[in-house]
């Protein structure tokens, strides 16, 4: 899941000083979970704006609505004829819902409600942490499960570094060490042998460092791969 | 509720906080008619977008009151509408309208403050503090 932050009050005030009429928009998918920017959360922050305009003495409208999800075309376009009544749009979605709301309807002002801060998985109920780093290359199999890419400080391939203290890895007490739990997965598979076997130096062009990515699925009828095909 | 008085809004807990309300009617205490009592079945019935729309509708101060933390008969409802309350607070704040305007209490029947005590305490708060500067902001 995209885990994502709703920015400060004081930022999206900011934001929103030079204009007048403003849609916020939520997200009922991963912005809802992590409680940054669904339905319930475009109701509070829409209260909140309202009453410190007011408070400011300034005029100024905001409407509310929510989506299923910012990430596909035809859940957005049910808010084109909303866009009419606005002077801008404050989005409550991860970045790639704000993205994709500005490339549908590029003669509207986007202010991105929301920090998208990693993609993680949900402990309990209000504690997420960092899973993947979306690196393209899925190698988990040879480490227990545990991804060190994303969950070591320093996304040793071949660990651990030596620096851990009690489980605990040097750069902070309250972060595990993701070596020690990759130990502790393969022992108790009984493959501990499999750290044997060095890593080789990564190819990381299949992550963002090796550009913008796209996936084009071959299959799908009518797309253009189909055609070329 | 554009009356000049202050206006107070009370999220009260059916369990504990009734009772006592029941107790102070039959003292013959007299509640302003400028305070809304809603009665909930537990305080962690009280959402933020409650306090929120509370305060958009005019309210100069709001008041939840929930059962002690250890005797909610919901086991964990008064410790929610704790941290709620906390967190409008920090809206409040935030928007200029002053966390001082937001309180809960954890009310007994056996022993502490009154609900009319807590009450006059909220209304002399808002009157330092001057009425709302939010009146009927948002949806009715």
């Amino acid at each position: 899941m995209i885990i994502s932050e709703q920015k400060p009050l004081e930022e999206i005030r900011k934001m929103v000083a030079d204009y007048d009429k403003i849609l916020i928009l939520g997200c009922g998918t991963c912005a809802t979970v992590c409680f940054a920017g669904g339905e319930r959360e475009v109701a509070i922050l829409a209260s909140a704006l309202r009453m410190a305009v007011k408070i400011d003495g300034k005029e100024k409208v905001f409407h509310e609505h929510t989506v299923k999800r910012q990430c596909e075309w035809e859940f957005i376009d049910e808010i084109s004829e909303k866009l009419k009544e606005v002077d801008a749009v404050l989005p409550l979605s991860c970045g790639i819902g704000v993205q994709a709301i500005a490339e549908r309807f590029p003669n509207c002002r986007v202010l991105p409600g929301v920090n998208t801060c990693f993609l993680g998985l949900t402990e309990e109920a209000g504690i997420w942490s960092e899973r993947c780093v979306a690196c393209g290359n899925c190698l988990v199999h040879e480490t227990g499960g545990i991804c060190p890419i994303a969950r070591c400080a320093k996304s040793l391939s071949n660990g651990p570094c030596g620096g851990s203290v009690g489980g605990k890895c040097e750069i902070s007490p309250d972060v595990s060490c993701a070596w020690q739990l990759i130990i502790d997965h393969l022992v108790a598979l009984g493959q501990l042998d499999r750290l044997e076997e060095i890593q080789p130096p990564r190819d990381w062009s299949s992550s963002h460092s090796g550009g913008p990515r796209k996936i084009v699925y071959p299959f799908q009828e009518g797309n253009q791969a189909e055609v070329e095909r | 509720m554009n009356s000049p008085e202050p206006q107070i809004v009370v999220f009260s807990c059916h369990w504990c906080c009734y009772q006592i309300a029941d107790l102070s009617g039959a003292a013959q205490s007299q509640y302003s008619p400028d305070i809304k009592v809603n009665i909930v079945s537990c305080s962690g019935r009280v959402g933020i977008i409650d306090l929120m729309r509370a305060f958009e509708n005019g309210a100069d101060g709001v008041l939840v009151f929930g059962c002690l933390e250890d005797q909610c008969h919901h086991q964990n409802g008064s410790l929610f509408a704790k941290r709620r309350v906390a967190y409008v607070q920090s809206l409040l704040r935030g928007i200029g309208l002053g966390e001082k305007r937001l309180e809960m209490y954890n009310l007994s029947p056996a022993a502490g403050p009154k609900p009319e005590e807590i009450l006059n305490r909220m209304i002399e708060e808002v009157k330092k503090l001057g009425l709302s500067p939010v009146k009927r902001v948002g949806k009715p």
